[in-house]
Parts: C-alpha cells; structure tokens; sequence
C-alpha cells in the first residue's frame, strides 16, 4: 500500500480524539495509566504535528501541568490537612489566629498526604496535556473554520480573545525592558503596579485593530435581514433545555418534562442554527474532508474512556492510605494503548515548506 | 472613484476638527500619495474612505464621502469590502487566520464566493505578489515585508476597485519596499486600481504618483501634481531639492529622472571631510553571539564604538539590528562572546545604574513613557536617575523647546513623542546613547529636526548608534556604517565608502551624482 498523501486531517477529528483521552484521565489517579496516556499523546505529537509554530503547543502544555503539579504539591506540604501515617519530615507549625480557625500551617508531612497530591496532580497535568495536544495537532483556527456557520461568529469572539493572552505577553515583555530602560525595578511588589495598565493597554489596542480588519474586510456580512424565526426558535429551544433539564433532576414533576422536553429543546435549537447558517452569506475555502482517517481517529480517541469504564474502579484510584503500589489493569492499559492509532492511520501534515525546497531536503 | 464633499470630522471631546471642510475627488485608476506630518489627519482621511471613521473610531462627521457611488453614511466597512481594500499600518494586528493561504481567503469568504472562483484569485494573488513559496507558512513566521505583501494580498482577493494603504513601507527595509512598491505599481497599470497611499518616505513613492493629496494639519486638504506640490513644499525628497538647487524643470522626481539632468552639471570632485578624530571606546562587544534557540540572531560580531562618533547601523528585516541594540544595553546577556561599556558588562548592572552607563530609544518611543503629562514625565525621569530637578526638563528644551508642558505623552507626535524619549534617556548623561529606528513614524520635518540634535550629541563627546532602515538619515547624520546581514557584519567604514559598494544602501544622492557624493548639503556647498 502507498503511503495517503500529506494533508490536515479534520481538526475536529483531533479534538474528538484528544478529548476522549482527557475523558480518561479523568476517571483514573493510577499514576501508570496517566504515565500511559501522557506518552501516548506524546508519541502521536511527535508523530503526526506539523513544523508551525502551534506545533510547540504540546511542550509549553507539559510545562504548565508540571508547574500546576508543584504548585499543588508545596501548597498540600504547606497548608494541607494533616493525613496520618508515615511521617516524611516536619515543617515548623505555626499557631494560626483565631479568626482563621480550621486552617493549619506547616507540620508534620506524611508520604501518605504527599502521594495522594502527587496522583491528584498528575491527573489534572495529564488533563491539560490531551489539551496540549489538540492545539498541537490542530490549530484553534482550524476547528472554528469548521463550525456552522451560525456559530461562526461566536467562534470568532473566541479567536480574538485567544489571540488576546499571547498579546498581553509580548506587551508585558516590552513593559519590563522600558521599566530596565529607565532604572526602575523590574522585580518585586512595587514592579506589578504600573505593568497592568500598559499591558492591558497595549493588548486591547491591538484587540481593536484585529476587529478593525475583521470588519474591514467583510465580516459580518447579512446576505438579507435577520430572521425571527431563527431566533425564536432558539430562545424557545433554550428555555425548553432548560424544563427538560429541571424535569430530568426532579422526579417529582411529570414525566413529559424530562426526556421530551429535553428532545424538543434539541431540536429547536438545530433548527436555529440551521435556519441562522443559511442566513450568513459566509462560504468556505478549501474546507477540510471528513474521510475514514478521521473515523478511525476519532474511534481510537472513544476507546480509552470506555475501556476504563469497563475495569474494576477499585484499581482506577489506587489507595494512598495505606500507601500500596499500583495494581495495572490489562485491559485498562490495552485500552489506552489503542490511541496510538492515529499516529499510523492519520494522514502526515503537509510541510510548510516551499515545493523546491521540500525536493531538495527529502 | 473617491468623493469628499464638505466633510468635517471630528473625535468625540476634541473642540478641533481633524477634517474641516473637505472637498476631494479621486478619479479611477490614480494612484494618489497623501503626505502630511504625523498627527494632521492623514489616517483619518484615509480610514473615512472605507467607514472605519466614523463607524469604528467614533466622533461626528458631517458631510459626505462616497466610493463608487456608495455613501459611506448607509455603509458601514463590512458593507463595502467588495469595493475597497484597507491595509493599516502594522499588518501583524490585522491577521485573522494563521496561515497565508487562509488569510488571503478570508475576505472572499465573508463575501460568500463561490469555491472554484476563491481557489482561482488565491492562486492569481499568490503568483501576482510572488508568496507562492509561502501558501503553507504560519503568519507569525514570516518577515516583515513578506507579511506587508500577505496583507496586501489579502484585500486584493476581494477584487477591490480602491486600495487604501497607511504606511505600507515604513517598517520595510530598502529592498522590501521596493518589492511592495513594485507590486502596487503593477497593480495600478495592470488592473487599473484606484490606489489611496499615505507615505513619510516620500523619495520611495513619489516616482510611482499620478497626484498628491497634502494634509497639512490644520483640517484641510490640497491636490496637486506632484512636481508642482513638491516645487513648493517646504521639505522634499533628495532629489527634488537637488533639483531645486540646479534650477532643472521639470523637476526631477526620481533618481533616473535626475540622472539624466545631472549630465549638465559640472562638479568639482567632493571634498571628503577629515577623517573623525577617533575617541575612545565607549561599548564594544567582541565575538557576540546572541542565539534564540538553534537560530542565531548575532554570530561573532566584534565592534567597537568611539566617544564621539555616529554609528549606523543598517541591513535588512531580522538582521540582528535590534537584538545587537539589546545587548549593548543590557537587555539581553550574550549566549557567547562579551559585551562591555565603560569596562563593564550591562547586562550586569543594577537597572537604577544602568541609565547613567548606556541609554536606548526603542523603536516606540511611547513605551518609555508612562507618566501622564510632559512636565511629570520629566519630574519622573529626574527622580529615577537621582538628577537634580529640572534636568530632563532642561534637555528637552534644548531639544525641542516648543513641546506643551501638561500634554498627555499619547497625545503627542510621532517626532514630539521621540524627543522627549531621548530627553528622557539623555538626562542621566549616558555615554552611550542607542536609538532603534528613530525615523519609523517620524516626517521630513520632524527628521531634519533629529539630524542637528544627533550631531551635536557626538560634538559633546556621546557615541551614538542607530540602527535605520532610512538611507538617507544615515548619510545625514553617520560618521560610519556597519551593515548587518544573518546576525554578522558584512561591511563596517566610513559611511561614505559602505554605501558607495552597496547600491541598495546608498542614498539619493549617491545614486544620481556616483560615488563621493552624500548629500544636498555637500552639493550646495560645492556649488556655492
């Protein structure tokens, strides 16, 4: 069989993906499933991520879970309940004032309390990591071009505010090097004041450009005015959503609430958007294809959080107390082994690389 | 095309108009050059053409303006993206998408083409602005001129009868302005666009212009030919006033033009000034190296900077110019080799000794200033460097002496915003003094004011580096010229001898008079 040819699989395909392995991160604290799911995201990044610059995503997104950890970790060691057990060491105690009762600082530190925390961290950094991994493979942009187009516009809202934190960082750099600049500190306390406003200054101001151009070049756009139909449809929708909703958690009320309202709420809402796409004059370029790769993606990304719900949840939250070593359910780590997949079924990434350039490296 | 009739417009809590009784037409297929100071209005002229003002900015305007027979009053930008094409002045805040390819199709797009025709304009674009080699790149990637290209591109996918562009070359180094130039040029004669352009670099654009849109700042607004306009004005490019000083008509308007005229004129060979006494070394870096990772910004640069010498500091987008800036003042700490001012390392010294040892204007001046009048910023400056009061104060009369007191930083020019700046960084005295690209956003007027005031900072014993994509600012005012190229000195002399072996850093001059010649000034003195 040749090789498919290079192109982008559907970035919806990847969040589905990635998606159902932060799914199964959730259900489990054994550190040898999490240490699983993190090497298998890893490996399909490294396999199938394109050479953009949101390629990194993946990387700057296990710094951050592993900063997340510590933080969790020295804020247990600090101020956590004490757990008993065996004692790691002791931190001076401090007698907390009256009206902060219930709070303890330092103490003793038992490897119990400290595990417990480790497992507990792990899961949220392997969480944050199949997010890493989504923007990894696929580009924020990407997955809002596939939206329909009634959602389109609120996807954009997204766009700006996303592009709004790494602006504020580039801002904040160019704050801290004019602050160097006049001999001011640059560090410490009295240095946060007096950061915030340009910062946010600058970040907003290129905010209103973005939207400036935005507008400038056609968005927007009505192909004919506004239908009212679409828009009672979903404020009739949500309100149904919202009995539906109310009807399933309580069983007191009749059952026509529960399950009938919540499929009637559903449908309103898709005829809203239905009816609120047809009215956008919106086309698309160059739209992505949905073909067997992306179905075989998405299947191996559904696998993991179904075969954790098939084990025993006694050896998914492995004891802490008393401290034992993590029993490994085969069927568990088979299941999460399946989500290796997308990095032989997946289709390679196009190089961003000019034609000429890509004959003469390959 | 482009109608103005009676506007008036005015920013809401501002009692002056910035536009007072406009009348302008622009027929189809010109291609027009506004030019003003900084802050008289020209973006707002241009913004008014597509509905940015008044729909985006706010305030009142009262009259009327209409494109292609669409009043802007009933149309708001998005309603008329079909017709005309805007570009603002950074194209970096203007990317919606991450990719070049998707950028060029997202006005077509909003516009709901069809597939089959935005796949046809998006090649055509591609070939047309020469990116093809680029379609797949991620935005961020991309050099500033490439990105101006991709930012042009991507409004001409729409098919716009009007192109508006605020400050397309500005940021680009000589040879990519030229490349964007080149394209518009063959855009107006191919297509027959209507192109509306605002540029401070008159000598890069004034060649290509059919008419010329002056705005001098008081609200109104004149049109003329651009040999009758420039005949007049008070600051032109080097050509016109070499023009001017050889009573050649028509006046010539680019190098070619003048080239041909100059064959009259006799000169006696130029009289190359005494070489500089050289003073001693201020800032030297020896075998710098400034890598982020596997790429390196600088590599092996060794230089050294004399008390009393005005370096320029010159080469292409992302040639280390500014990373090199960074070190010298101790922004950065080098990956490999050293820096030193005065015997120290910079990057080392405490930030409230570091004002006293090397100052730096960066290329937005405004991020040095945070106070929120001229009078406090000064007062702030003071206090920082622990210099008796009114010091800063002092320097910036000397400077410039009509700068209002309690004005907001913000609220100044371009040029007025740079002299306090350097008035700022000039009051603690600094021996070495480093200004990135003064000349971005500043007009001939405000240019010529910075010339004087570089010079005597080098009489009075200060060495000055700056770093410049304006040719003609560095024949102006540099003793010496150091080109960077890929992070290593390619050539570093006298300015006179670097720019007489580089024709793309050569100024005006130079090119229509051949070597030994560097400016109007010399020309004049040699004629007298």
């Amino acid at each position: 069989m040749t090789a498919a040819l290079p192109r982008h699989l559907h970035p919806g395909a990847w969040w589905v993906w990635s998606i159902g392995l932060g799914v199964a991160a959730t259900r489990t604290t054994n550190p040898v499933l999490l240490a699983l799911v993190l090497g298998v995201a890893g490996y399909v990044v490294a396999a199938r991520r394109s050479d953009a610059p949101w390629a990194r995503a993946y990387v700057a997104f296990l710094k951050l879970g592993a900063f997340v950890l510590v933080v969790r970790m020295l804020l247990q060691i600090a101020f956590g309940q004490p757990l008993p057990g065996t004692v790691l060491f002791r931190l001076p105690e401090v007698d907390p004032p009256r009206w902060l009762a219930g709070i303890r600082l330092g103490g003793a530190v038992t490897a119990e309390a400290v595990v417990g925390q480790l497992y507990a961290g792990l899961r949220l950094g392997t969480l944050l990591a199949c997010v890493g991994a989504a923007n990894a493979l696929a580009s924020p942009y990407r997955l809002l071009r596939a939206l329909p187009g009634a959602l389109y516009e609120a996807g954009v809202a997204v766009t700006v505010a996303l592009a709004f934190a790494p602006q504020a960082l580039v801002s904040a750099h160019a704050v801290r090097e004019a602050r160097r600049l006049r001999g001011r500190a640059t560090r410490g306390p009295g240095s946060l004041r007096g950061l915030v406003v340009p910062v946010l200054e600058g970040a907003l101001a290129r905010s209103v450009q973005l939207a400036a151009s935005m507008d400038a070049r056609g968005y927007g756009r009505r192909a004919g005015p506004p239908s009212r139909a679409a828009a009672a449809a979903m404020f009739g929708g949500l309100l149904t959503l919202c009995v539906g909703t109310y009807g399933l958690l309580d069983p007191s009320t009749p059952p026509v609430l529960g399950f009938p309202a919540m499929a009637a709420g559903t449908a309103l809402l898709g005829y809203a958007l239905v009816r609120g796409s047809r009215r956008a004059a919106r086309s698309r370029y160059r739209p992505d294809v949905w073909r067997w790769p992306e179905w075989a993606v998405c299947a191996a990304g559904l696998v993991p959080p179904v075969a954790l719900a098939l084990v025993d949840p006694a050896a998914l939250q492995p004891s802490t107390n008393p401290l034992v070593a993590p029993a490994v359910p085969l069927l568990a780590v088979l299941g999460v082994l399946v989500a290796l997949a997308p990095a032989f079924v997946a289709p390679r990434p196009p190089s961003t690389l000019p034609r000429t350039l890509r004959a003469a490296t390959a | 095309m482009i109608r103005f009739e009676q506007v008036t417009f005015s920013y809401p809590g501002v009692a002056r108009p910035v536009l007072a009784g406009v009348d302008l037409t622009i027929p189809e297929g010109e291609l027009c050059l506004v030019v003003g100071r900084t802050g008289s209005g020209k973006s707002t002229l241009l913004r008014a053409v597509n509905g940015l003002v008044p729909h985006f900015s706010g305030g009142t305007l009262t009259g009327r303006v209409s494109v292609d027979g669409r009043d802007t009053r009933d149309h708001p930008p998005r309603e008329l993206a079909d017709v005309v094409g805007y570009v603002g002045q950074d194209p970096d805040a203007g990317f919606v998408t991450d990719t070049v390819e998707d950028e060029l199709a997202y006005a077509m797009e909003n516009l709901g083409l069809d597939p089959a025709t935005m796949r046809r304009r998006v090649e055509d674009v591609l070939d047309l602005l020469g990116l093809a080699d680029l379609r797949q790149r991620a935005l961020q990637t991309l050099s500033a001129g490439q990105q101006q290209r991709v930012a042009l591109g991507s409004v001409l996918t729409a098919h716009p009868q009007v192109l508006v562009l605020d400050e397309p070359t500005s940021a680009l180094d000589p040879p990519a302005a030229e490349d964007v130039l080149a394209a518009l040029h063959r855009l107006v004669h191919d297509l027959g666009l209507t192109v509306l352009l605002a540029e401070h670099r008159l000598e890069r654009v004034v060649q290509y212009a059919d008419r010329v849109v002056v705005v001098p700042g008081d609200g109104t607004v004149s049109a003329g030919a651009p040999a009758d306009v420039l005949a007049t004005a008070p600051v032109a490019p080097a050509v016109v006033r070499l023009g001017r000083l050889a009573g050649w008509t028509p006046l010539p308007l680019s190098v070619r033009d003048a080239r041909r005229a100059a064959a009259s004129l006799r000169l006696a060979p130029p009289v190359p000034d005494a070489p500089p006494v050289p003073g001693e070394v201020v800032g030297s870096t020896s075998r710098l190296t400034a890598r982020y990772g596997d790429l390196a910004a600088v590599r092996d640069v060794t230089l050294d900077v004399r008390a009393g010498e005005v370096v320029a500091l010159m080469g292409r987008n992302g040639a280390g110019k500014t990373t090199l800036l960074s070190h010298l003042v101790g922004l950065r700490k080098p990956s490999g080799g050293a820096v030193t001012v005065r015997g120290v390392a910079p990057h080392a010294v405490p930030s409230r000794r570091l004002a006293r040892l090397v100052g730096l204007v960066p290329q937005d001046p405004g991020r040095l200033l945070y106070a929120d009048s001229v009078a406090a910023e000064c007062r702030q400056a003071d206090r920082e460097a622990e210099l008796p009061d009114g010091t800063t104060a002092a320097v910036l009369a000397s400077i410039a002496p009509d700068l209002p007191p309690d004005r907001h930083p913000s609220d100044l020019s371009e040029g007025q915003r740079l002299a306090l700046a350097l008035a700022v960084v000039l009051g603690a005295e600094p021996p070495l003094v480093l200004l990135d690209e003064p000349t971005r956003g500043l007009d001939y007027a405000a240019k010529t004011r910075l010339v004087p005031v570089l010079r005597s900072l080098a009489a009075r014993g200060h060495a000055v580096v700056l770093s410049t994509h304006d040719v003609e600012l560095a024949a102006e005012v540099a003793d010496r010229t150091v080109v960077l190229a890929d992070g290593e000195v390619v050539a570093d002399g006298p300015t006179r001898e670097v720019v007489r072996q580089s024709p793309a850093f050569a100024p005006q001059v130079t090119k229509v008079l051949g070597g030994g010649w560097l400016t109007v000034a010399e020309v004049e003195r040699a004629l007298a």
